[in-house]
């Protein structure tokens, strides 16, 4: 199998829940530095796909193989769950469509970004405090509230901190369950201006998944369109967007209102 | 620096039934270094659908698009996204006829960063975006906004910038002067003209005979195969 | 005592615990699940420490229990004679007679030695208790070492107070490994847990949970580099014995508010007053 230095490769995920099929027969490769979204509608399999190929749920068939800093494949369903565990928390980031899934609410905003380093084994608490505050900088949430609970926070903010906590350990890879989802139009703008320039400037590798096409657009390098638990089509986003060719692909696009 | 070779394009409308319209047949376009060339013909000829898949936009149904890339002819047909992007970053860049609009980013912004990301520095790249901008009329006080609520005139000339800051060896242009006063459009020719000057080599499209004559070095002229058909 | 086996407990029962405590002192830190039985007192009484004892415990034993540092309260004094009753082994007040030594929430001022065991009364064994409800998730962050939350929870005393706030039950790293909840014994006596030329073991009954801390293990209390841990106590010294290196338990004396510190280990004050030590006010008698 060549990957030609991909940095996350699967062949032939299938996973089905019971007769209903989940996916079927995916191919996707991911390389450094680039984003990829996957977009189809409710029931396409796309969160499937994404809790798949981070080692959250297993296949019934197929591989997903990462590549390590040192250039090493791994296969994810074979890793021991310590080592998955460490990338989770390492190199690996997850941004979930609902912001309270991944933060610790009783927590305060710097100690849910400092939380993935404490968790790498940073032991000084004045560093710790210093790069939660750069972070919290990035996403552009106010330095004074970094002792505030994230209650006190609205669903951008939230979302915001989610991210700063989830970027905390510069990881390679980010997988993002529809982070704009839910979140008011002016929100979600600053949202994606954000990623955009976080994700560019810090040469992140992503996996989004979104039902709005608009969001992948803005966003994403390549584009795979899921219908029915198959990627029906997959290239450059701009190209599959303007030039759509196959039928699923070109009703999808013909639905999108433009305002 | 730019050449097609058999190249044919046509859609075919699932939704329609599987309608498919053929639009490009057979082309046979040459470009060369600081060389204009202006693509001709009736509305719906497919003069957009052969700039939009000289840049990898559309997809050729046959054919080869062959670009000098990194000192190499490649064919941009057959080429996986990511050469694709590559070839855009560094070769080949396109001034479309519409500004997609990012929400938030000044406008100044939106023009450095092309430079930015071919590896100019961030001050000078900026210092740039701000004189090519202001040459284009766009005033001082309208650069740190977001083109948004830009006029079409105001929009075009940021996606003017965005096109020329590059600097790559090849421009596709896809009306660049159509929203545009006489004053405006007088830049623009001088740009273009600078650009053939350094050697660019420069596909464009223009409905308005007079400016076009006065940057194009020759005619490619499409015929509509609608009518042919 | 008739009717009853040695120590109170069957030996069926105490092979279990002594399976379950060998289990324990092979995985320093690690909690081991055990078959807590009915005892003749309710939960919270310090059942798991009790059938610990029991399983240990030798006809040539001697056994000392304390209570917050103190021989002679209610607990102390029934555990005691528990024991008198139902294995006939010898009792004692003095740390440095005993073999074997009961407590719940100190551990003794004296020094411990390698022939003596000490058996912790634990109510919540689960040191990440309070910031993971799950138990099974717990349970995973022990396998996997994952224990980042426990270091937020100091990180949030130290943002929201200036230092760390846990001042009893201070969680552990035992053997470099395990996260451990060194029972409610004031932080002032964690540095006594590292290195102990005794043998330390830890029963909760109400959570049934088993573990230990073999001799001259690697113990250290959490904290960061540039906000290390410090074993906190009263700055006073005993107003019976003068001693200004023990833990203290305050003592109201009046109605207007009076107090007075005396050592919480009443052997250790004992000790220092037979010795020749006086106190602040001179009491030659403990004022009990």
């Amino acid at each position: 199998m060549t990957t030609d230095s991909t940095l996350l490769s699967a062949r032939g995920l299938s996973l089905f829940f019971s007769e209903i099929p989940a996916l079927v027969d995916v191919d996707i490769d991911l390389w450094p530095g680039e984003m990829l979204a996957v977009v189809g509608e409710s029931g396409s399999g796309k969160t499937t796909l994404l809790n798949v190929l981070s080692g959250r749920m297993m296949p019934d068939a197929g591989t997903v193989w990462y590549r390590d800093p040192s250039d090493r494949l791994h296969d994810v369903q074979a890793m021991p769950a310590p080592d998955l565990r460490r990338l989770h928390r390492s190199e690996w980031g997850f941004v979930h469509q609902d912001p309270r899934a991944n933060l610790r609410m009783g927590v305060t905003a710097g100690g849910n970004v400092g939380e993935r380093l404490m968790a790498s084994g940073a032991r000084h608490y004045g560093q710790i405090r210093a790069a939660a505050l750069g972070w919290l900088q990035q996403v552009e949430i106010d330095a004074d509230r970094i002792d505030d609970l994230p209650r006190t926070f609205s669903g951008g903010m939230l979302q915001r901190l989610q991210i700063a906590r989830t970027l905390v350990t510069n990881p390679r890879l980010v997988f993002m369950d529809e982070p704009t989802g839910g979140l008011d139009v002016s929100v979600q703008a600053r949202l994606l201006d954000l990623i955009r320039s976080l994700v560019s400037r810090f040469r992140i590798a992503a996996v989004l998944v979104t039902h709005d096409i608009a969001v992948a657009r803005l966003l994403a390098h390549r584009i795979a369109v899921m219908q029915r638990g198959r990627v029906v089509e997959t290239g450059l986003t701009d190209q599959v967007l303007d030039d759509p060719q196959h039928p699923y692909t070109q009703l999808l696009v013909s639905s999108v209102l433009q305002a | 620096m730019l050449r097609t070779e058999a190249l044919a394009k046509g859609f075919t409308l699932h939704l329609r039934g599987g309608l498919h319209i053929p639009v490009l047949a057979g082309i046979e376009l040459d470009v060369r270094r600081g060389e204009c060339v202006a693509l001709a013909g009736p509305s719906g000829a497919g003069k957009t659908t052969l700039m939009r898949s000289l840049y990898g936009n559309y997809r050729a149904d046959g054919g080869r698009i062959l670009v000098r890339h990194r000192g190499t002819m490649l064919d941009l047909a057959a080429a996986d996204p990511r050469t694709v992007l590559a070839v855009r970053h560094e070769t080949l860049g396109y001034v479309s006829q519409f500004l997609r609009v990012v929400p938030r980013v000044p406008a100044l912004d939106l023009v450095a960063e092309i430079a930015i990301a071919r590896g100019t520095p961030p001050d000078r790249a900026r210092a740039d975006a701000d004189s090519l901008l202001s040459r284009l009329n766009i005033p001082a006080r309208l650069h740190g906004l977001p083109p948004a609520t830009f006029s079409g005139g105001e929009q075009q000339r940021v996606n003017l910038a965005r096109g020329f800051i590059g600097g790559q060896p090849i421009l596709l242009l896809d009306e660049p002067t159509a929203s545009l006063d006489d004053e405006n459009r007088a830049v623009v020719v001088d740009m273009i003209r600078q650009a053939k000057a350094s050697g660019t080599a420069i596909v464009t499209i223009m409905h308005d005979a007079a400016t076009r004559d006065s940057v194009a070095d020759r005619l490619f002229r499409l015929t509509s195969l609608q009518e042919a058909a | 005592m008739k009717g009853y086996n040695f120590a109170y407990l069957d030996e069926q029962t105490k092979r279990m615990i002594r399976r379950a405590l060998l289990k324990a002192v092979a995985i320093p830190g690690h909690q081991v699940p055990f078959g807590s039985r009915e005892m003749p007192l309710p939960y919270g009484w310090g059942t798991g420490g009790i059938q610990v004892t029991a399983s240990v415990l030798g006809a040539d034993d001697v056994l000392k229990v304390i209570d917050q540092g103190a021989d002679d309260t209610t607990n102390a004094v029934s555990i005691r004679r528990f024991f008198a009753r139902t294995a006939g082994v010898r009792t004692t007040t003095v740390t440095g007679d005993a073999t074997l030594i009961q407590t719940r929430h100190r551990i003794p001022e004296a020094r411990l030695r390698e022939d003596q065991i000490i058996v912790y009364q634990v109510p919540q064994p689960e040191p990440l208790y309070r910031l993971e409800a799950s138990r099974a998730e717990t349970r995973r962050m022990h396998a996997l070492a994952d224990y980042g939350v426990m270091h937020v929870k100091l990180y949030e005393d130290i943002a929201r107070l200036g230092q760390v706030a846990i001042s009893y039950d201070y969680p552990v790293m035992v053997n470099g490994r395990y996260l451990t909840a060194p029972s409610p014994i004031p932080a002032f006596d964690n540095p006594k847990l590292h290195m102990m030329p005794a043998l330390q073991l830890f029963g909760a009954g109400r959570e049934k949970r088993i573990y230990a801390i073999p001799p001259y293990t690697q113990v250290r209390s959490l904290d960061f580099e540039d906000h290390p841990f410090r074993a906190g106590r009263a700055p006073h010294a005993c107003t019976l014995c003068g001693a200004d290196d023990s833990y203290l338990d305050e003592v109201v004396v009046d109605n207007r508010g009076g107090r007075i510190f005396v050592c919480s280990d009443t052997d250790y004050c004992a000790r220092r007053r037979a010795d020749g030590h006086v106190g602040a006010q001179g009491l030659p008698k403990a004022a009990e």
